[in-house]
């Protein structure tokens, strides 16, 4: 008897360990979009590798998603068609990444528009500056991905631009604010932002009254002296550039004292809305930086369409990342006037130049201009959260 | 008045960290085992009272009663089927064996409620006492837990010194074998440390999400950390000594982290113990115990 329950118990605990790894999805790597229209200039190829299957899926997933939704209304308009193709990199930087963007220039890639990930993109791009391809990250946010080389640029904001985008706000906003910064300096996204924020907010002038209330991955558990900290300084604006499960904790805590300052967070705070058991009132008037707003009216189609081809999924910013890139490049190519049959190192020339110089407006920000490393500017969207739900901010 | 908020808040997150500790030292003094899964016997206790109360909609008392249950029951059922067989083994054997059941539990947790956070409600419904003009700010869950934490270790002295069980157990934990040969079912009084341990868990779960509201699979692994550290750090096996631990502890870091650096609170907090452990390697109400040749 003892025997078999112990048996039943391995059983179970071997059953466990698997069980969370039976939702990677089949490998789908060949996406190719609709080949050129007869009697037209040959289509131009763009490749893109993620993490289309394991952990990471979700992102990869997500890029491709937006990017097809791209892809299809450009070769529907006619004129310039694009031929698209994704492949896996499980979001491994090391070899697979290479691998995977070597299988895409086999296939006679001229434009990259990866990677995914921050690894991978780190392990492509030194490839892509001796290749001379032209490679423009969706999602990639460390500044080191941008600096490789001047092929490179990224269409997320980098960490530190996006303290300084945060800074700027705020002295457009609440130029006489009192300000608290709570953050995590375990987190390289989270401490980025910070340095950027403080250095801007400093060149601005503005009031950071707190800015050493850091906790880190091992003592997040309390964020209660944080907090107190802030309302002990008498803050008025509390910049959260961290994560939302964290932020939910802040949130909370700072009601139960009764403390009510305006609290402003970056993108890691999308998703507060969606935390179970979590009193969505206490974040009323909360205002955030989110680099794509999914209830906006300019996005409807595109959530529409990626709604239709993904199962009802609302898009990600992600999604949104991956479908402003393909546009960029688009715009950039129709204003080169290159083409299928130009050489992936003209066409790598040719960009550089139109992206030195263009402006483009898209969902995941309007404005968006590149400096001469290859980082992006961009005005963010900045949204309020009213009765529950996202508001542009007045 | 700073310095008293600070204190408070110390005094808050101590006691949680106090109940915790309770449970670790009644174990490890009875059973001679560290068992590293009591933390995430703490967070099935939080997801049980979670549940019950938001997917039941039942009353918070309901749901700490049903985590208290649950917990007693997987403590027991934990204690027979992964460390009795170890009965005898060396101590390392069954050490793994606790981290692993501590994997086990995480990932289960994982599977059942996904990892995604969950936000807490806490079962405070008090408001919270405003002194000063607002700068001082005293919670009901501060309340809450200070009176719990005092009332479980009084409780838990009175069971070990007054009843039968609890002079059993401190027979076992002299010494097991003469304990058995005085006709004292060994088994049974480790199994009832664990039943134990785990409602007290339970409790220390539903009082950490009150005060901590973030409900994820690996929320009892850190505190449960600090819980062990706050067990050693007043003596291991000392019920008063787990109290005082705890409340040392959460004091320090809240002092350190207001004062000195949040970044390096838990080195500072970690250096504390260093020097009193060097002072005093038993902690500071640790009984010194002669090993035996």
């Amino acid at each position: 008897m003892k025997k078999l329950i112990a048996m039943l118990l391995a059983a179970a605990l071997v059953l466990t360990v698997f069980a969370g790894c039976g939702k990677t999805e089949p490998a789908a790597e060949e996406t190719t979009a609709a080949p050129a229209a007869e009697g037209t200039a040959p289509a131009i190829k763009i490749g893109v590798t993620g993490p289309l299957t394991g952990d990471n899926s979700e992102y990869g997933l997500a890029v491709r998603g937006g990017m097809e939704i791209a892809v299809a209304e450009i070769n529907a308009k006619g004129g310039l068609q694009i031929e698209f193709k994704a492949e896996d990199d499980e979001a491994d930087g090391s070899d697979k990444a290479v691998s995977a963007y070597n299988a895409l220039k086999d296939w006679g890639m001229q434009i990259f528009a990866g990677a995914v990930t921050t690894g991978s993109s780190l392990a492509i791009a030194p490839e892509t500056v001796n290749d001379q391809i032209f490679m423009l990250t969706p999602s990639a946010s460390a500044e080191d991905v941008a600096l490789t080389g001047p092929n490179v640029y990224q269409m997320c904001f980098t960490d530190p631009n996006q303290g300084a985008a945060a800074a700027d706000l705020m002295k457009e906003k609440w130029p006489d604010a009192t300000i608290g910064v709570i953050y995590d300096s375990s987190d390289a996204y989270s401490s980025g932002i910070v340095d950027g924020f403080l250095s801007e907010a400093s060149e601005l002038g503005l009031n950071v009254a707190v800015s050493d209330a850091a906790f880190t991955q091992d003592n997040k558990a309390d964020l209660s002296t944080q907090v107190t900290k802030c309302k002990d300084a008498g803050c008025d604006l509390v910049f959260l550039p961290f994560y939302y499960t964290e932020a939910s904790q802040v949130l909370t805590y700072a009601n139960t004292i009764g403390y009510t300052p305006t609290f402003f967070g970056c993108d890691g705070m999308d998703g507060i809305l969606n935390v179970e058991g979590f009193d969505t009132t206490l974040a009323e008037g909360l205002a955030l930086m989110t680099p794509f707003d999914a209830n906006a009216e300019s996005a409807k189609s595109f959530v529409d369409q990626f709604k239709a081809n993904n199962g009802g999924k609302i898009p990600n910013q992600f999604a949104a990342d991956g479908y402003d890139v393909i546009y960029a490049i688009y715009n950039a190519c129709v204003a080169a006037g290159v083409d299928g049959s130009t050489p992936a190192a003209d066409v790598c020339a040719a960009l550089q130049e139109q992206f030195a110089t263009m402006t483009v407006d898209g969902l995941t920000g309007t404005n968006m201009t590149w400096d001469e490393n290859g980082m992006i500017s961009k005005t963010p969207i900045v949204v309020v959260i009213e009765n529950g739900a996202y508001v542009p901010m007045a | 008045m700073q310095i008293l908020q600070y204190l408070i808040n110390g005094i808050s997150i101590g006691a949680v960290y106090a109940i915790i500790a309770l449970g670790y030292t009644m174990v490890y003094g009875i059973a001679k085992m560290l068992n590293f899964a009591h933390g995430d016997i703490i967070m099935v206790g939080a997801y049980i009272s979670f549940c019950v109360t938001n997917y039941l909609g039942l009353p918070a008392w309901v749901s700490v009663i049903a985590a208290m249950a649950v917990c007693t029951i997987l403590g027991v059922v934990i204690e027979a089927l992964a460390y009795k067989p170890l009965r005898g083994t060396p101590s390392l054997a069954v050490l793994i064996t606790a981290i692993g059941v501590s994997y086990f539990l995480q990932n289960a947790a994982q599977l059942i409620w996904s990892s995604s956070t969950k936000n807490f409600t806490s079962i405070v419904t008090m408001k919270p006492i405003s002194l000063m003009d607002g700068k001082l700010v005293i919670t009901g869950e501060v309340l809450l837990t200070v009176a719990t934490s005092i009332l479980v270790m009084v409780g838990l002295s009175l069971f070990t010194g007054k009843t039968r069980t609890g002079k059993a157990m401190r027979a076992v934990a002299e010494d097991r074998d003469a304990a058995q040969l005085m006709g004292i079912n060994v088994n049974r009084t480790i199994s009832t440390t664990f039943a134990i341990g785990s409602a007290l868990a339970a409790v220390a779960g539903v009082l950490l999400c009150s005060t901590v509201p973030t409900l994820m699979p690996t929320t009892g692994s850190m505190p449960g950390i600090r819980a062990f550290t706050a067990a050693v750090f007043g003596g291991i096996g000392s019920i008063p000594g787990a109290m005082l631990g705890g409340i040392l502890l959460g004091i320090i870091e809240t002092f350190s982290k207001a004062y000195l650096s949040t970044q390096f609170s838990d080195a500072i907090v970690f250096s504390v113990l260093i020097i009193i452990l060097l002072v005093k390697p038993a902690g500071l109400l640790g009984k010194q115990i002669q090993e035996k040749v």
